[in-house]
């Protein structure tokens, strides 16, 4: 029994006690698969022969003539998004605790398509709970899933976002929590999910570290991204809970960017200085997502968009961002300003 | 859930009967709830029901009744309105004790309250919130969220065996139970039943429909076998 990892004064375990067993069981399970090379070994194969790893290192000499600056190219990871890294990871962990039923919640709708991908991939059952606003405004992510083999369930209360919709999957989580795995998006959410799901995405900063030592000779000066579970929200929406404690509803022109929430490992780190976070307006982001269109050939998503409109501003000589995911599911938003 | 008119509806609670009174403080996000709940407090947030406010109700309610009142929240409010400070104003307004959601038993171990327990916790986990429970132990009947069932979950009873095999406090069954055939098959595995979103539903209704229900549920408790 544990009350689950924190991080500095945040995280731990805010839920039901009827999902508690569950997460106790995953943390078990989860502990002794990062000991376990066999786990290992089946991620990296699934990552190389499936998803597409390692992903290049772009230098972006027209976008950033100021600057040395490269991308790391998650847009094009299978499926368009960091979000497969993932999925597949808690696909594995899901299998191996004998779960075949997967329930998830998506705002863009990219971790949705990832999460139907490795169930049509698997065989499992999927179920994605998605806010009726990001449906119209995603709607090719939801035909996606759906050929995927996913069923979508509509979310239609409250901001009718990523918000509701958590707590939706959760709620579906809690009723059939004997058959079914969450399998959560971003590093938010109970313990242990932050840290499974930061040591699933670590891959992108091993990657990364190697190939700007291999091409530099040296490791950035800084390294810009846009933060996971919508939390680069964390100051564009600067107050997530009101002085109540009420979650406030967040807004942004990219859905799954407006999460009021943000992973509690990155809490910390803005706590001990160790990162800065810094916010980009709805224009700023759109501005850099139609310079990097132009300049050099790439579509960014609107999510990624803002950690370019901030990287570009930077004095540092070497900066590296994370071009978390491609823009194709954007297109509509950004066409309809 | 607490309103303007909370006060009146739990005097016509008590009135037809019933021994505790449960009082919702409203959260954006509820976790446990079902539509029936989650939509009242959706309803209570947008008349500005506020912790500050909530707490003003407790004591108008308190006021009203003296039979044991007891807020049921989540932790999100406490975290933000303080831990020990919130149970503390809790307490000087009249609260018995309280009910947190989504605070298993081993976070925050030092705040008082009615612990939950479910059909999934452990034994190891039902000894801990019966050693830690404030008065009685909230027996969640099902693996889901709150809101009306057809039948009693059967779940329940084998919950109730292993709550009494590790624990003598008293054991208050809820979640699902909504009818008087509910209530009676469940007093006959535990020491009493709440009644939420169907109360919350006939509260809506007004007064009178409140009055109903709870008589109805009085009578079916009274007619039920005691526990032995």
């Amino acid at each position: 029994m544990s009350t689950g990892t924190t991080f500095g004064a945040y995280g731990g375990r805010y839920v039901p006690e009827t999902l508690v067993p569950a997460l106790d069981e995953l943390e078990s399970a989860w502990r002794e698969l990062a000991a376990d090379e066999s786990f290992h070994a089946e991620i990296d194969a699934l990552l190389s022969t499936y998803a597409g790893r390692p992903t290049p290192l772009t230098r972006v000499e027209r976008f950033a003539p100021d600057t040395r600056m490269y991308l790391k190219r998650e847009d094009l990871l299978h499926t368009g998004a960091h979000k497969l890294n993932n999925a597949l990871g808690q696909a594995v962990v899901a299998q191996r605790l004998g779960k075949r039923r997967i329930v998830a919640e998506t705002g863009a709708g990219q971790h949705g398509v990832a999460t139907a991908t490795v169930c049509a991939r698997f065989g499992l059952e999927c179920v994605v709970y998605m806010g009726s606003e990001d449906m119209r405004r995603q709607a090719p992510n939801v035909e996606r899933m759906k050929l995927l083999g996913a069923r979508v369930e509509p979310v239609e209360f409250g901001t009718r976002t990523l918000k509701e919709a958590t707590s939706e999957a959760i709620r579906d989580w809690i009723a059939n929590v004997d058959t079914t795995y969450y399998l959560i998006g971003s590093c938010v959410g109970p313990s242990p999910y932050p840290e499974l799901v930061r040591e699933l995405q670590r891959v992108i900063g091993r990657e990364a570290r190697a190939q700007i030592l291999a091409v530099e000779g040296r490791l950035p000066d800084a390294v810009v991204a846009c933060v996971g579970g919508g939390s680069n929200a964390i100051g564009i929406f600067s107050d997530f809970a009101d002085e109540d404690g009420q979650i406030l509803d967040a807004h942004s022109i990219s859905a799954g960017l407006d999460y009021p929430g943000v992973g509690p490992e990155h809490a910390q780190l803005r706590d001990s200085g160790r990162a800065e976070y810094v916010t980009a307006t709805d224009d700023e982001a759109l501005a850099a997502f139609h310079r990097l269109c132009e300049t050099e050939g790439i579509v960014p998503a609107l999510e990624s968009s803002h950690a370019l409109a901030r990287a570009l501003e930077l004095d540092d000589r070497l900066v590296l961002v994370c071009l978390s995911g491609r823009g194709d599911k954007d297109l509509g938003e950004v066409l309809a300003r | 859930m607490a309103m303007p008119d909370t006060p009146e509806l739990a005097a016509a609670a008590v009135d037809a009967g019933a021994d505790i009174v449960e009082l919702g403080f409203p959260f954006s996000d509820p976790l446990a709830d079902g539509p029936v709940i989650r939509r009242a407090g959706e309803r209570a947030l947008a008349a500005g029901m506020r912790t500050a406010r909530c707490l003003e109700c407790l004591a108008e309610t308190r006021a009203r009744i003296d039979v044991p009142l007891v807020p049921m929240t989540y932790a999100s409010l406490l975290d933000a309105y303080g831990w020990e400070r919130f149970a503390q104003e809790a307490r000087a307004a009249g609260a018995t004790s309280l009910i947190v959601a989504d605070l298993p038993c081993d976070v925050q171990p030092e705040l008082r309250r009615i612990q939950l327990v479910a059909p999934t916790s452990t034994d190891e986990r039902l000894r801990l919130a019966a050693a830690s429970t404030d008065g009685w132990l909230y027996l969640v009947t099902v693996t889901g969220t709150t809101g009306a069932r057809q039948e009693l979950a059967p779940t329940l009873a084998p919950l109730a065996a292993r709550a009494r095999s590790v624990t003598d406090t008293p054991l208050y069954a809820g979640f699902g139970i909504a009818t008087p055939e509910h209530a009676r098959a469940a007093a006959e595995l535990v020491d009493g039943v709440v009644v939420g979103s169907r109360a919350v539903q006939a509260a809506e209704a007004g007064t009178g429909e409140l009055h109903a229900l709870v008589r109805s549920l009085r009578n079916a408790l009274d007619a039920a076998a005691p526990v032995t």
